[in-house]
């Protein structure tokens, strides 16, 4: 066997060969931040590593998913879901309009634990209907996102969630270092410890092994002695896991929560994935790839934002950025003809 | 007015770094079969999707009746009245056999004297004439996705024919039929022929092409190697012109004796009354088993049940005396079975993924450290052992699989099951679509394996190599196991009368 060995500029060129979207994408944040000053500011790209760790949790979630052919429509409610429980479990026992007068304030972990246990029942319902009912994810993750969005509702009473446990808030929202000079904040070192972990079960683990081989053939995966069903309902499973940390997460940044947080997070989080390489038609993704997807995204809003843009045409920016990146995508299939 | 309907010369066509075909040529006589040969991987096919217009030439010409023209796309290669029936069958299952003959050409009407609707009574009726041709008796009105594979190709083959088509582009035909439905298949080729058709066949099967073929062309690496007419050549000097090199040995010799019965199988039947029923037999040390039978003898459908991806009713399986319990693949591979699919694309590879991962994914238990985490050293060992041990040509470990030759692919799932160390190997068609050279090899790994005391059961659909390979054949008919042959009773003859022996 032989290896064969490029060049520093043939690898760059590679790079953007195979990821033009990207490379466009940075050059225009590079251009942006060029003539418009204030956005390479520290708070600017903090602002930046925030908004991404919370939609890079969502979108490693939604990433298994993907990866083994199916997708994950339930993701934006389910984190609207988990911040309105947090938000229930952590309002503070003398704020005046609890939305339960009778239950008692939460320990801010204890709350965690509570919404992670109740993320990994959401997936494991989805992974169960779609590996035991063999009712597509489309559909499966369709209804229950209905469903998820429903209890919300009840439970909520369609009110936002607010008064929460300050100390939650701070540990959330805290940073390290001083506002002033040099701060990371401590959501960037979640999102560092979850992008880690998620990298080692991907590449390292039989979990992650049979994922891939799952995406690749599912037919020759389970004549492989791989179980199928249960590495799907455990990477559904994963994915609720994910969401209710992005909720935890975000209810905390937001200061509030109500029934509508979340709405669209699993287009965006698909979207990320997509133009970060995951591959729709299955077996191929990385964590690397995510995280990029999701980061120029988020950069693309931002570059919008200090470009003065409408805000009601970023819908229509992203979207094009959405189908485009997966056009150049399946290019890379086809060529071949 | 050229002698030949159809005509290539100088064919190039290049793919990312590979030379697909190199200044190819073919001369096509009306009213005759023209057999194009080669080794996997020759070009043959990538010549016949130019010639259908599926790919553009980047150099060269082609002539029908001594015209230059140019191919465009398919549908402009059907205007010109070439039609190809293609390797993997791209039918709609769910729509009736006229729906798809007529797909895209509907035979319209106008109905209440102008809305354009589809003139259904027409298309059946058109389709029961076509298929009155190919000698096929269906009921035009039938799901496609309820015919058999073979029954789909003759509707196929009726779909090029209702085309009226000039040439026929065959690509390996008789890869799925049986012996009774290659007969019905040549009578229709006789059929076009007589009416001046000129038939481009292709596939690996040597006695068909010595028996239908006027002219052979031969094609390897892309490259032209010659054209002779077919009364002039012989199964060894298509094969020595095919390789390059000369073949002396067909099958290898097999160094060792069957030892005592280690694999019991009694009384085994599947949940759907239709299949495999009442199957006993058994397996001995180091034994290989050869399993024959028509399409359609539920051969398959018994190894998938043995091995837990069917469900079947009644009946035990015994290893070294005592009972396995095999409901899912995962309990068989933990009680040392394993089973090489038939369809290597369908349930075999994982396409996308690596030369290691595809190795690897059945036996990640052996390669972990602390319990969890997969050492990549030990599997890049794995898969050097593999590459070195079966010859496995790929140009790393991170190469995808799916860019490897059908053979080398092979040699990859060969190599995933041998990593669990099974006990009893269950091939399904182990040398399917795999050209000559890289067949012997696996015909040695598969003796070699049997010489290390593994049982093996070799389903195939290739008399010769079944007869050549095999201790003892088990022929198969209809669900139903009809008897065992060995030694010297292990005869073409006799091995198609059991698998013909209806009830």
């Amino acid at each position: 066997m032989q290896k064969t060995k490029k060049s520093p500029i043939e690898a760059i060129v590679g790079y953007i060969k195979a990821n033009p979207i990207v490379v466009l994408l940075v050059l225009a944040a590079v251009i942006v931040g060029i003539t418009k000053e204030k956005f390479f500011s520290w708070g600017n790209l903090n602002n930046l590593v925030s908004n991404t760790a919370v939609r890079f949790l969502i979108a490693l979630g939604v990433s298994g998913c993907l990866i083994t052919k199916g997708t994950d429509l339930s993701a934006g409610r389910q984190v609207g879901l988990a911040a309105c429980i947090t938000g229930i479990l952590v309002q503070r026992a003398d704020y005046a309009s609890r939305r339960f007068a009778n239950l008692p304030e939460f320990n801010m972990w204890v709350a965690l634990l509570i919404v992670i246990a109740l993320g990994a029942l959401f997936g494991f319902v989805n992974g169960t209907i779609i590996t035991r009912l063999h009712v597509p994810p489309f559909i499966t993750t369709l209804g229950t996102q209905t469903i998820v969005y429903g209890i919300c509702l009840v439970l909520t009473d369609a009110q936002p969630i607010g008064g929460f446990n300050n100390q939650y808030i701070k540990r959330v929202t805290g940073r390290i270092g001083d506002v002033k000079s040099f701060y990371i904040p401590y959501l960037f070192f979640v999102a560092l410890f979850f992008g880690l972990l998620f990298w080692f079960l991907y590449n390292k683990t039989r979990h992650g092994k049979y994922m891939y081989a799952i995406g690749g053939n599912e037919n020759a995966a389970e004549v492989s002695g791989v179980n199928t069903a249960w590495t799907l309902t455990k990477i559904y499973m994963l994915a609720g896991v994910m969401y209710a940390v992005a909720g935890y997460l975000l209810a905390a940044k937001a200061g509030g929560a109500s029934s509508g947080l979340g709405s669209g997070y699993e287009l965006e989080a698909i979207a990320g994935c997509t133009i970060g390489g995951v591959s729709t038609t299955g077996g191929i993704g990385t964590v690397g790839g995510v995280l990029v997807g999701v980061l120029v995204f988020e950069l693309l809003k931002i570059v919008l934002q200090f470009l003065g843009v409408n805000p009601y045409y970023n819908f229509i920016v992203q979207g094009l950025v959405i189908v485009v990146a997966v056009a150049l995508d399946i290019r890379k299939y086809i060529a071949k003809k | 007015m050229s002698e030949f309907l159809l005509e290539m010369r100088g064919v190039c066509k290049s793919f990312p770094g590979v030379k697909a075909l190199d200044h190819v040529q073919l001369q096509l006589r009306p009213g005759s079969v023209h057999a194009l040969m080669g080794e996997n991987g020759a070009g043959k096919s990538t010549l016949m999707k130019c010639m259908f217009g599926i790919y553009t030439m980047d150099e060269g010409e082609i002539y029908i009746d001594g015209t230059k023209t140019q191919i465009h796309d398919p549908m402009d290669a059907l205007k010109k009245g070439i039609a190809m029936v293609h390797q993997e069958l791209q039918p709609i299952p769910a729509r009736t056999i006229g729906e798809n003959i007529f797909l895209g050409r509907y035979p319209m009407k106008k109905a209440l004297g102008f809305i354009p609707v589809v003139d259904h009574k027409k298309m059946y009726e058109d389709t029961a004439e076509l298929l009155k041709k190919v000698r096929m008796d269906f009921d035009p009105r039938q799901k496609l996705g309820e015919l058999s594979v073979s029954q789909m190709q003759s509707v196929e083959i009726a779909k090029a024919v209702s085309a009226n088509c000039r040439v026929l582009i065959l690509d390996e035909p008789t890869s799925s039929l049986t012996q009774n439905e290659v007969e019905a298949l040549f009578r229709i080729i006789d059929d076009l022929k007589k009416d001046g058709v000129a038939i481009v066949y292709i596939s690996h099967k040597m006695d068909e092409i010595l028996r239908i073929a006027d002219d052979v062309t031969i094609m390897r690496d892309g490259q032209y190697i010659g054209t002779w007419p077919a009364s002039e050549m012989t199964t060894e000097s298509i094969i020595t012109k095919m390789v390059g090199r000369e073949l002396t040995n067909l099958y290898p010799k097999r160094e060792n004796k069957p030892a005592e019965v280690v694999f019991e199988v009694e009384n085994f039947s599947s949940i759907n009354p239709k299949s495999f029923r009442n199957v006993s037999f058994n397996l001995r040390k180091g034994e290989i088993l050869g399993v024959g039978g028509l399409v359609g003898a539920q051969r398959t459908e018994l190894m998938e049940g043995l091995f837990g991806t069917r469900s079947h009713t009644t009946g035990t399986i015994r290893y070294k005396g005592k009972d396995m319990k095999i409901n899912r693949p995962k309990d068989a591979i933990d009680q040392g079975v394993a089973m090489l699919t038939e369809d290597r694309r369908g349930s075999g590879i994982l396409g996308v993924l690596s030369v290691a991962d595809n190795i690897s994914v059945s036996s990640l238990n052996k390669y972990l450290d602390f319990g969890i985490m997969l050492n990549s050293r030990k599997i890049d060992a794995l898969v050097d052992e593999n590459v070195q041990k079966m010859n496995i040509k790929t140009p790393s470990g991170k190469t995808q699989i799916q860019s490897l030759s059908g053979g080398n692919q092979q040699k990859v799932l060969v190599g995933r099951w041998l990593a669990n160390d099974p006990d009893v190997l269950i091939l399904d068609e182990p040398t399917r679509g795999i050209d000559v050279g890289a067949k012997y090899e696996i015909y040695c790994i598969i003796a070699d394996l049997a010489a290390q005391g593994k049982s093996i059961i070799m389903i195939s659909s290739e008399m010769s190599e079944l007869i050549g390979m095999s201790d003892r054949i088990m022929v198969m008919c209809d669900g139903r196991v009809t008897g065992f042959l060995e030694g010297e009773e292990a005869t073409q003859e006799n091995i198609m009368s059991l698998a013909t022996q209806f009830e």
